[in-house]
This record gives structure tokens, C-alpha cells and sequence, in this order.
């Protein structure tokens, strides 16, 4: 029950960080990839914050070595670059970059964004769905074990 | 740079900074949208509760923010739907393939120091990039 409590705490100082800094809003994100348009370097100051913050959580999550609340951490540990990988953030960017929308804002501004975000966040849970069903004999080719590919889910 | 808030861009960044350190401490999890709704899909037993949870929050903030007296930002998005439809298939496939976006491998991933979290991130910022750069100044969109 903690686990869900402190789940539910995590989502919402995560949309209230998304909504504080604007970055619900598409244009505000396009404003910050289009480096010769009339540049917005707001982007980078989320990023700078949260990065920081994140890094001193994981310090002490390690020092620590158990979570507060769950047995054991659940950090990625792989170390290689594979084309997955790079493909798959490539592919990520481009869509990114046609909207301005990425996951966790596309989320938040949900309820209280335009149509389109709702059209945008169905056809990311197709492409969720699609990438379930597509054969495992090209994408995981590289990810044989099921239990690499837990750890992996960043 | 007339459209720059670095002040609300950085206090907004400590949040969600916050978030993801508390999810690391308490749950012992890597605090990244993709991975989370995408455990959904299809959802995987046991580990269900605490990604609706963690979404739920996502879904509260809004109105959490104008409860205490925030208003609101703009949700300015004037793009066709076949691109919304595209962009969106790509980002959920995409992140999927690639095991993360902007916050699990942006935020966290390199908050870690993790080589892999940092090639994607110069990844998709490059391709995000090149994109804007494509649909705004070369293509006219």
C-alpha cells in the first residue's frame, strides 16, 4: 500500500515539476529545439534541475543500497550501446521533434490540453502496442533474456 | 530568447528532479514515463498498481495545481492530425525500442552517469533537433 502512496506522490510532484516549467506546453519545447528560430533555453534549465536532484537521489539510493520501501533497487546495469538503443531514441526524437509532445507531458496536459493531446497519447499507446506485437525475432534479437530487458525499462 | 523562464524552468526541474530521486529512494525504481505506461501494455502481473498510481498522480497535478491558486500554462499545439497520429506511433514505438525518453534516460539515466542513458539523450536531441530544424526552416511547416 506505501508503495502505491509514495507511486502516486512520485507522478504528481512529476506533473507539477511539467506544469511549473512549462514544459506541457509543446510550444514552449519546439521553442527549445529550434536553435535558430528565436531560441528558448528554458529546456535546459528543467533538465539541469531535475538531473541534479536526480543524481543525489541515486547517490544516496546506493548508499543506502535497499529502498525505503521495496526489497531491492531496480537500476539498469547495462553498460553496451546497441542499435535498439540508438534506434530507438533516433525514431523518439523524430516524433518529438514533429509535436513537441514527449511521454510525461503528453500525460499531464492530458486533461487539460486540446484534442490533439488526446490523439497524440492514443496513437503513442498504439505504438506501445505495436512495438508488443511486433515479432520478437527482429527487435529483441538483441535482448534474448526477458529479465535483461526488465532491467533495461528506463 | 524572449520567451525565456529560467526561473520556473529551474523550480519546475527541481520537482521533477524530486520526484525521481523519492521513486528511487523509497520504490527502488527508475522513474521513466515510457517504461512505466508502457508496463501497462500489456499490463504484467504484480506490477500494476504502483504504475496506475504513479500515473494517476501525472493526471492530478493539473487540477492539484489549480486547487492551491496555480494557473494553468497553455497547451499550445496547432499540428495536423496524421502528424500527431505519426509523431505519437513513433514516440510509443520508439521509446519502447530505445528503453526510455526524456525522463528515464534524460533525467535519470544521466543523473546516474549511465552510457547508455547519455548516447540516447544525445540522440534524440540531436534527431529532435534536425527535425525541427527540417519541418520549421527547410520544409516550411
Amino acid at each position: 500500500m506505501s508503495l502505491i502512496l509514495s507511486a502516486f506522490v512520485c507522478g504528481l510532484l512529476f506533473g507539477l515539476g511539467l506544469i511549473v516549467s512549462q514544459m506541457v506546453n509543446p510550444a514552449k519545447v519546439l521553442g527549445f529545439l529550434d536553435i535558430v528560430g528565436h531560441w528558448d533555453p528554458s529546456l535546459a534549465f528543467v533538465m539541469g534541475g531535475a538531473v541534479a536532484v536526480s543524481a543525489l537521489g541515486t547517490l544516496i539510493a546506493r548508499r543506502r543500497g535497499v529502498p525505503v520501501l521495496a526489497p531491492r533497487l531496480e537500476i539498469p546495469t547495462r553498460r553496451d550501446l546497441d542499435a535498439r538503443l540508438i534506434g530507438g531514441a533516433a525514431l523518439f526524437g523524430i516524433g518529438w521533434g514533429l509535436v513537441g509532445l514527449c511521454p510525461g507531458p503528453a500525460l499531464t496536459a492530458i486533461i487539460f490540453g486540446p484534442w490533439q493531446v488526446v490523439a497524440f497519447v492514443s496513437a503513442m499507446v498504439a505504438g506501445m502496442a505495436l512495438f508488443q506485437a511486433v515479432p520478437s525475432n527482429w527487435a529483441r534479437m538483441t535482448m534474448p533474456r526477458r529479465s535483461a530487458e526488465v532491467l533495461d525499462d528506463a | 530568447m524572449e520567451n525565456f523562464t529560467p526561473v520556473s524552468a529551474l523550480i519546475g526541474g527541481l520537482l521533477i528532479g524530486t520526484s525521481t530521486a523519492l521513486f528511487l529512494v523509497l520504490n527502488g525504481r527508475i522513474a521513466g514515463i515510457s517504461g512505466i505506461l508502457g508496463g501497462l501494455i500489456p499490463p504484467e502481473r504484480g506490477q500494476v498498481g504502483w504504475r496506475v498510481a504513479f500515473l494517476a498522480g501525472m493526471f492530478i497535478a493539473p487540477l492539484a495545481y489549480v486547487a492551491f491558486g496555480g494557473v494553468l500554462p497553455a497547451v499550445v499545439l496547432e499540428v495536423p492530425l496524421p502528424v500527431l497520429a505519426l509523431a505519437g506511433l513513433i514516440v510509443g514505438f520508439g521509446t519502447r525500442l530505445g528503453a526510455g525518453c526524456t525522463s528515464g534516460h534524460g533525467v535519470c539515466g544521466v543523473g546516474r552517469g549511465s552510457p547508455r542513458s547519455l548516447a540516447a539523450t544525445a540522440v534524440f536531441m540531436v534527431t529532435a533537433i534536425a527535425t525541427v530544424f527540417i519541418t520549421h526552416h527547410v520544409i516550411g511547416v
